[in-house]
């Protein structure tokens, strides 16, 4: 057996040229934008409608009722209920799903091309003609107050809440939940319903995207037919208080008596999605936690066994959302998993990151470019979010010259401009008598204990 | 909708199939092992998926964390899972990596062993424990995966034990345990190579034959026991599990036919029109109409040795007690055996099932890893390209048969996790369950 042939690798061939689906964009008679990206591989189309109905929307003290409004969508319409909505689309080998996020409400599906036409129709009536019936809001914001109650036992979502209230001012929506707290969601009324649907489901601020086996002409008739109907003007667009809680940096505890691992996160709000520094802050972001092979997951993994994973991400909102480091550490490596972020933190400000380490970073994102829009979903909520953030056009074109050119000075100022040790919020679910000892130690910040709830124990 | 397949098979016994699709320039490697945590042997649960690990620490070329580095500077992705019956590892990377792809994969089958060191096996030792505390320990129904199996499986049984491990376990193996397993396990002749998408197929041949052909056969493996079982439980087993949960939560296990058969497709769709998504019979009933569950669902396990489980998985609103949750699934099970499923349901059920396979064959790697599964489990890759018609044939009666013969009282496994506060409900059901 001989292992000359290892000696040396294969080098790569030359590269085949890949682009981004083309699409088109029209307007429907009534003021919906229609984006298309045909691609005839498979005969199949997945359809997204992204409304300007995300959580911001909601009023002060009604947290949660954008999230409720898009999944009441699905529980009935003027002349069918729920269940028969469900069956319908299911028989079409198709199920119907909608939920708020930030900015917008995504209603979608997939479907076979031969029942397009069919499951456009229903598709349609579910955002046209909800009747939003009293027994099934009531089943909906039981189920959320049962998963809120659920959460108190889960460590990872109650992490990412936890730091989410730590991290925002008061007064931003940010600084709670997504779909909303107990009292928030009990508060909340039909009526409520009613006006934030009618205030905000409107045709003028409407996108629908179709991606897959279907031609534009084919899509603007379809749709013209299915959606005709609906009218109403672009809501008014929503002012967001983004803002961090002020202060500097603090170490926050919340109970999670005899846990045997640490959930932590270290975070502060980062920057809107458009912004000049996206591409540099990326890259940065891909180096610091980004990727398997980044610093933070190769020191707290692969150098000191602390933990299964760990990452950093910049979560993109049209607002400011938050910069987050996640991991969980066995609970006795806690401070020390801690104190290693930090330390990352503060390599990635204080000096350039090394050629090798850019080229890793950028030759991954140009590279997987292709891989991440092998589905007709992927293609469509791709060209969904170029709506929500308006993107111009030429973004994907230009996305992986624009990646490539990210340089190790970039990347050092972004960290500089962009990571802020002195703000950042650490907070840690676990065991307070085994983490919080040594958490003061690290002399991090002031440390401050919590029950399971989250209610304040002292220092 | 059908791929187009090539196979072929190695001297050494490595079976390759290959499936062309020009559409993108990117391609997908699949390698199936033919082991899992069944394969382990006593006093080393867990070590298959610790193996599994252990692959990507560097070979005799490949230094530690140089494979993940490698695969991700070329713009892939990558990753490997452990399951009973076999490991996958998996990469989908721009079509002109496709050789250096294969060169990492022969490096770490052919010369794993001196990449290894003690040093290696200690870190993702406590890599996998801390994924155990992650997955498992600190997680609410956690250890749901190692009760099940152990409730349905009798102790003997290869699908018995824990597949990620008891902690003692892992604490046992060593770096013999390592080099062990690899010369048994690793082999070309215990292995499938799938290929998918964008490559040119003389050059892909070639390359296969260049990078894997020298590998020697393996001294062949251990036999696993016999794993057949009947059909049936033959007795309604229950397991009240007091922990640290907010609302009970059900998993009713069946014990159902082998992945690949007949049967098997009346079973997966049974368990479409009992458990998959709204328009569901669990759904209309537990979670919209008496509101007596959250979530509800069922699954199948996929297993092409023994048997296989049929499980529903249903978690309670608050207020409702775990015993008052598995009347209520239990209820609506009596009522299928009773009531005759309609073609509607079932064309329902097929429907779903057939937009999700073609759903999943958009994806290079999603192709290659079914093609692997078929080509290790029953030698044909082709039967990837059958799976509709499969699914198409089952009828109403078919469902019907194997209602009758395998969701009766003496075929069902309740797991049940019920919060640690409230012992008094777990007293109840265990009061019941012993009346």
């Amino acid at each position: 057996m001989s292992t000359a042939s290892f000696a040396t690798r294969p080098l790569p061939g030359e590269p085949r040229p890949y682009a981004f689906p083309r699409f088109e964009r029209r307007t429907l008679s009534n003021g919906i934008t229609l984006v298309v990206a045909p691609v005839h591989r498979l005969p199949i189309v997945t359809v997204i409608a992204v409304t300007d109905a995300g959580s911001v929307a909601d009023p002060l003290g009604r947290e949660g009722l954008a999230s409720l409004v898009a999944a009441m969508l699905a529980e009935g319409t003027a002349s069918m209920d729920g269940e028969m909505l469900a069956l319908r689309f299911e028989r079409l080998g198709t199920s119907f799903s909608a939920y708020a996020d930030w900015d917008v409400g995504v209603a979608s599906m997939t479907v076979t091309r031969s029942h397009l036409a069919d499951a456009l129709a229903l598709f349609a009536e579910t955002l046209t003609a909800p009747s939003f019936p009293a027994r099934e809001l009531e089943r909906l914001k039981a189920e959320r107050l049962a998963e809120l109650l659920q959460l108190r036992t889960e460590p990872r979502g109650l992490a990412d809440e936890m730091m989410a209230h730590f991290v925002y001012a008061p007064e931003s929506r940010f600084a709670r939940p997504m779909a909303g707290g107990a009292a928030a969601v009990e508060a909340i009324t039909a009526r409520d319903v009613g006006e934030l649907y009618t205030a905000r489901y409107r045709a003028g601020g409407t996108t629908i995207v179709m991606a897959g086996d279907v031609s534009t002409d084919d899509a603007l008739a379809l749709l013209e037919e299915s959606f005709g109907v609906w009218g109403g003007s672009a809501p008014a667009p929503i002012a967001v208080v983004d803002a961090p809680s002020p202060g500097a940096r603090t170490v926050h505890v919340v109970t999670k008596a005899d846990a045997p691992q640490s959930e932590i996160r270290v975070a502060h709000v980062g920057i809107p999605r458009i912004h000049p520094d996206y591409f540099r802050v990326t890259v940065m972001n891909a180096v610091l936690g980004g990727l398997f092979s980044s610093r933070i997951n190769l020191n707290l993994r692969e150098r000191n066994a602390y933990t299964y994973g760990a990452r950093s991400e910049f979560d993109w909102r049209r607002a400011a959302g938050p910069f987050v480091v996640s991991t969980a550490v066995a609970s006795e490596a806690t401070a020390a998993a801690t104190r290693e972020i930090l330390a990352e933190i503060d390599r990635m400000r204080s000096e350039p990151i090394t050629e090798e380490e850019l080229t890793l970073a950028t030759s991954y994102m140009s590279g997987v470019f292709p891989i991440r829009y092998e589905t007709t979903a992927a293609i469509a909520t791709a060209l969904a979010n170029l709506v929500v953030y308006g993107l111009d056009d030429s973004y994907f074109d230009t996305y992986r010259a624009n990646i490539e050119s990210v340089t190790t000075t970039d990347v050092l100022e972004a960290a500089q401009r962009h990571l802020h040790p002195e703000r950042l919020r650490i907070v840690v679910i676990g065991d307070p008598a085994e983490v919080a000892g040594p958490l003061a130690a690290l002399d991090a910040g002031p440390v401050s204990l919590y029950d399971a709830e989250g209610s304040p124990l002292g220092s | 909708m059908r791929i187009p397949i090539d196979t072929f098979r190695l001297a050494n016994g490595l079976f390759v199939t290959l499936s062309e699709d020009h559409s993108a320039p990117i391609v997908a490697v699949n390698l199936w092992y033919h082991v899992g945590s069944a394969n382990e042997r006593e006093g080393r649960t867990g070590f298959a998926h610790l193996f599994e690990h252990m692959l990507f620490q560097g070979s005799a070329h490949v230094g530690t964390n140089e494979h993940f580095e490698t695969i991700q500077r070329a713009g892939g992705t990558l990753n490997g899972s452990t399951w009973l019956e076999r490991t996958n590892y998996f990469e989908t990377v721009p079509s002109n990596h496709l050789e250096s792809i294969l060169w990492l994969e022969a490096d770490r089958m052919g010369y794993l062993l001196p990449g290894m060191t003690q040093q290696k096996l200690d870190l993702q030792r406590d890599v996998v424990k801390n994924e155990r505390r992650w997955s498992v320990d600190n997680q609410p129904y956690g250890t749901w995966l190692e009760r099940l199996d152990a409730l349905c499986f009798p102790p003997t049984h290869p699908f018995h034990h824990s597949l990620i491990g008891s902690m003692a376990d892992l604490s046992a193996a060593s770096l013999e345990d390592v080099a062990s397993f690899f010369r048994t396990f690793y082999t070309p002749d215990n292995a499938v190579l799938s290929i998918a998408g964008d490559f040119d197929p003389a050059a892909a041949r070639a390359a296969i034959d260049r990078y894997f052909g020298h590998i020697p056969r393996g001294p062949g493996k251990p036999p696993l026991p016999d794993m057949m079982l009947p059909p049936t439980f033959g007795e309604r087993r229950r397991e009240v599990v007091p922990d640290a949960v907010a609302l009970p939560r059900l998993f009713l296990a069946f014990r159902s036919p082998v992945f690949g058969s007949d049967d098997y497709y009346a079973a997966s769709v049974c368990g479409a029109v009992l458990g998959m998504r709204r328009g569901s019979r669990l759904y209309r009933a537990l979670v919209r109409e008496q509101q007596l569950a959250q979530e509800i669902g069922a699954f199948t396990f996929d297993l092409a040795k023994g048997a296989d489980l049929l499980v529903i998985d249903a978690v309670a609103r608050p207020g409702v007690s775990g015993a008052e949750l598995e009347h209520a699934v239990g209820r609506e099970v009596d009522r299928l055996r009773e009531e005759r499923v309609t073609a509607e349901e079932v064309e329902r059920a097929v429907a779903l099932i057939e937009a999700d396979i073609v759903n999943a064959m958009q994806s290079a790697g999603e192709r290659a890893d079914q093609l692997s599964k078929f080509a290790t489990f029953f030698g044909d890759p082709r039967l990837v390209n059958e799976q509709v018609d499969r699914y198409k044939a089952v009828t109403a009666r078919a469902v019907d048969a194997f209602a009758q013969a395998r969701l009766d009282e003496d075929n069902r496994a309740s797991l049940l996790y019920v919060p640690r506060a409230a012992e008094s409900v777990a007293q109840d059901v265990l009061a019941e369950a012993t009346a």
